[in-house]
């Protein structure tokens, strides 16, 4: 009797160590989460805001410019995160080789980008790809160019250079879990799959890949997650340009907030087309990661 | 055999290419831009790799034009903050969700990990408007509020405490010490790698978030460092030199943090992937 009774005290007790946390998410996600959505229903300039019904969606779907940053930022989750993730998989794989000297050499060099801000990436390959610039000098130097490429200046080599800045900034960190997870892969099973005279290659793909379904699967929610929010390099390295071919969502949302005359109900329901992304990405996901195997 | 042998040396040199031409590709970058810090703008755009000597100008321009210190500061206090209150806030509540779980607190778990979809585009307005009502804006407050509690942190010290042992507990309530002491006194110590990892983590988004500050601080006394280097570019000639001086200036904090933490980080993930 005075056992149970100790027991719902400890859970009751356990309620104290989570309610700041709760409640700051409460109050500083969830709430203004439901304030954006009340916004998406009001039109008006500034502060000044009316309620308009389903006008921002209705402008939403026939609006050019959200179509072409939706277009954009598609494009760099398309593109980008299947080439990072593949090359984080492989530079874990090959670190994961008993047989690899200077492992932990390699495993710095490939993390380094990690601890610089994504400002600081983007300044970095603003001024590596300006025209001018080092790749431009490179090139015709070399003579495999004769006029300078406008990379900054054109709408596909500017989305190049974009997915160029993210895959060198993430790669590393989406490794370290890789590592992380293979190293958790009782390595006995690969001895038993010598004996039998399975290849490296069949290993890889049977062995390897299947026990890591979990983290692959959390890496692409995270980095979908994050691509599809994508701001600091739209903003930074190209600012949208040139005519807001590499703009993604997250800017155009920060733009029609914040630059020129605030739209604030336009852009709240902007931003619920990015929600809406997500969950429906992170579901197709979890469909198609989440099914188990055996 | 030998042929067995042969292709696995093969192998094996393609693999060692292959991790040099990434690891120089990855580190190339990082490396121009410090020698940059230090050359003068036109050096900069040719990719001079070696230590020029306009250190002390490309200096005395950044002081000129920005608020460096003061902006190195505001980035400091909010880094360090953030990170203290995020670590103390978040490690207490995935204490609490699996230490004392129950169905209630499961469920309770499930909604928070729900946040981690919330796009930070669609709070920005709302937040700016919340904080602008309580004649917060342009202060640290604005900026360190909506980032110490995440459901990333709490799930990553959740995890983590699966590993802690359960009889340490129980032998701590027999001895009589209280549950917040147990806390305190026996879990903080011994998941200290989990925190080191998650100090490194919260540390390095605080100090590079730009989002958000961009939006709270527009004061220019309050700006960011991520700011205040990215308001290089608002002018009508580029100075690369003076521009990969602030990126340096940036970058020095989250690089010593990664350089000094970098091994319980890889292992605060580990624990955290498990």
């Amino acid at each position: 009797m005075k056992k149970v009774s100790m027991e719902k005290r400890y859970l009751r007790i356990g309620w104290i160590f989570i309610v700041v946390a709760a409640a700051l998410i409460v109050v500083f996600n969830f709430y203004p989460m439901i304030q954006a959505f009340l916004l998406s229903f009001q039109e008006g300039k500034g502060n000044n805001l009316t309620f308009a019904g389903l006008n921002n969606y209705k402008k939403l779907f026939s609006d050019k410019l959200f179509r072409r940053c939706l277009f954009n930022t598609l494009i760099y989750v398309v593109f980008q995160i299947p080439i990072m993730l593949v090359l984080a998989l492989a530079y874990a794989h090959i670190l994961n080789d008993k047989t690899i000297r200077f492992k932990g050499l390699f495993r710095t060099c490939l993390f380094l980008p990690c601890c610089i801000s994504l400002v600081s990436s983007s300044m970095i390959f603003r001024s590596l790809f300006a025209t001018g610039g080092v790749v431009n000098q490179t090139l015709q130097s070399l003579g495999l160019i004769n006029e300078p490429i406008g990379w900054l200046t054109e709408a596909w080599p500017a989305r190049f250079v974009i997915i160029l800045a993210i895959t060198w900034r993430w790669t590393g960190y989406n490794m370290i879990f890789y590592i992380a997870g293979m190293q958790n892969i009782d390595y006995e099973i690969y001895e038993a799959a010598n004996i039998d005279g399975a290849s490296g290659t069949r290993q890889f793909f049977s062995i390897t890949i299947p026990l890591l379904k979990p983290i692959i699967l959390l890496t692409s929610i995270m980095s979908t997650n994050g691509t599809l929010q994508l701001f600091d390099e739209s903003k930074n390295i190209t600012n949208g340009q040139p005519g807001d071919a590499t703009r993604t969502i997250s800017h155009l949302i920060y733009a029609t907030s914040f630059e020129k005359v605030p739209s604030f109900g336009y852009a709240a329901t902007m931003s619920f087309a990015i929600f809406f992304m997500v969950a429906v990405l992170s579901l197709i996901q979890m469909g198609v990661g989440g099914r188990r195997s055996d | 055999m030998t042929k067995n042998n042969a292709k696995r040396k093969i192998g094996r040199f393609f693999k060692y290419l292959f991790l040099i031409v990434m690891s120089i590709g990855s580190i190339y970058p990082f490396v121009w831009m410090v020698f940059s810090a230090t050359n003068v703008s036109t050096d900069v755009l040719a990719g001079k790799l070696w230590f020029g000597n306009n250190f002390l100008q490309n200096y005395q321009n950044l002081v000129n034009d920005t608020n460096l210190w003061q902006a190195f500061g505001n980035s400091l206090k909010i880094a360090v903050l953030t990170t203290l209150l995020a670590l103390l806030i978040c490690s207490a509540a995935g204490y609490g969700f699996e230490i004392y779980h129950d169905k209630l607190k499961d469920k309770v778990m499930s909604i928070i990990l729900l946040s981690m979809m919330v796009p930070f585009a669609a709070l920005m307005v709302p937040l700016f408007r919340m904080f602008s009502g309580m004649g917060l804006s342009n202060t640290i407050f604005a900026v360190i509020l909506p980032t110490i509690s995440t459901a990333f942190l709490i799930f990553m010290f959740r995890q983590s405490s699966q590993s802690f042992p359960r009889e340490l507990i129980q032998a701590a309530r027999v001895d009589g010490l209280g549950e917040f002491m147990i806390f305190v006194r026996m879990y903080i110590p011994i998941m200290k790698p989990t925190y080191a990892a998650a100090a490194t983590i919260t540390f390095m988004n605080a100090w590079n978030n730009y989002m958000w500050p961009l939006v709270a601080l527009q004061k220019p006394e309050s700006k960011t460092m991520p700011i205040v280097v990215s308001d290089l570019l608002a002018r009508y000639t580029l100075d690369y030199g003076e521009i990969m001086l602030g990126v340096l200036i940036t970058t020095l904090p989250t690089l010593i943090l990664f350089f000094a933490l970098q091994k319980s980080f890889v292992n605060g993930i580990l624990g955290a992937v498990k």
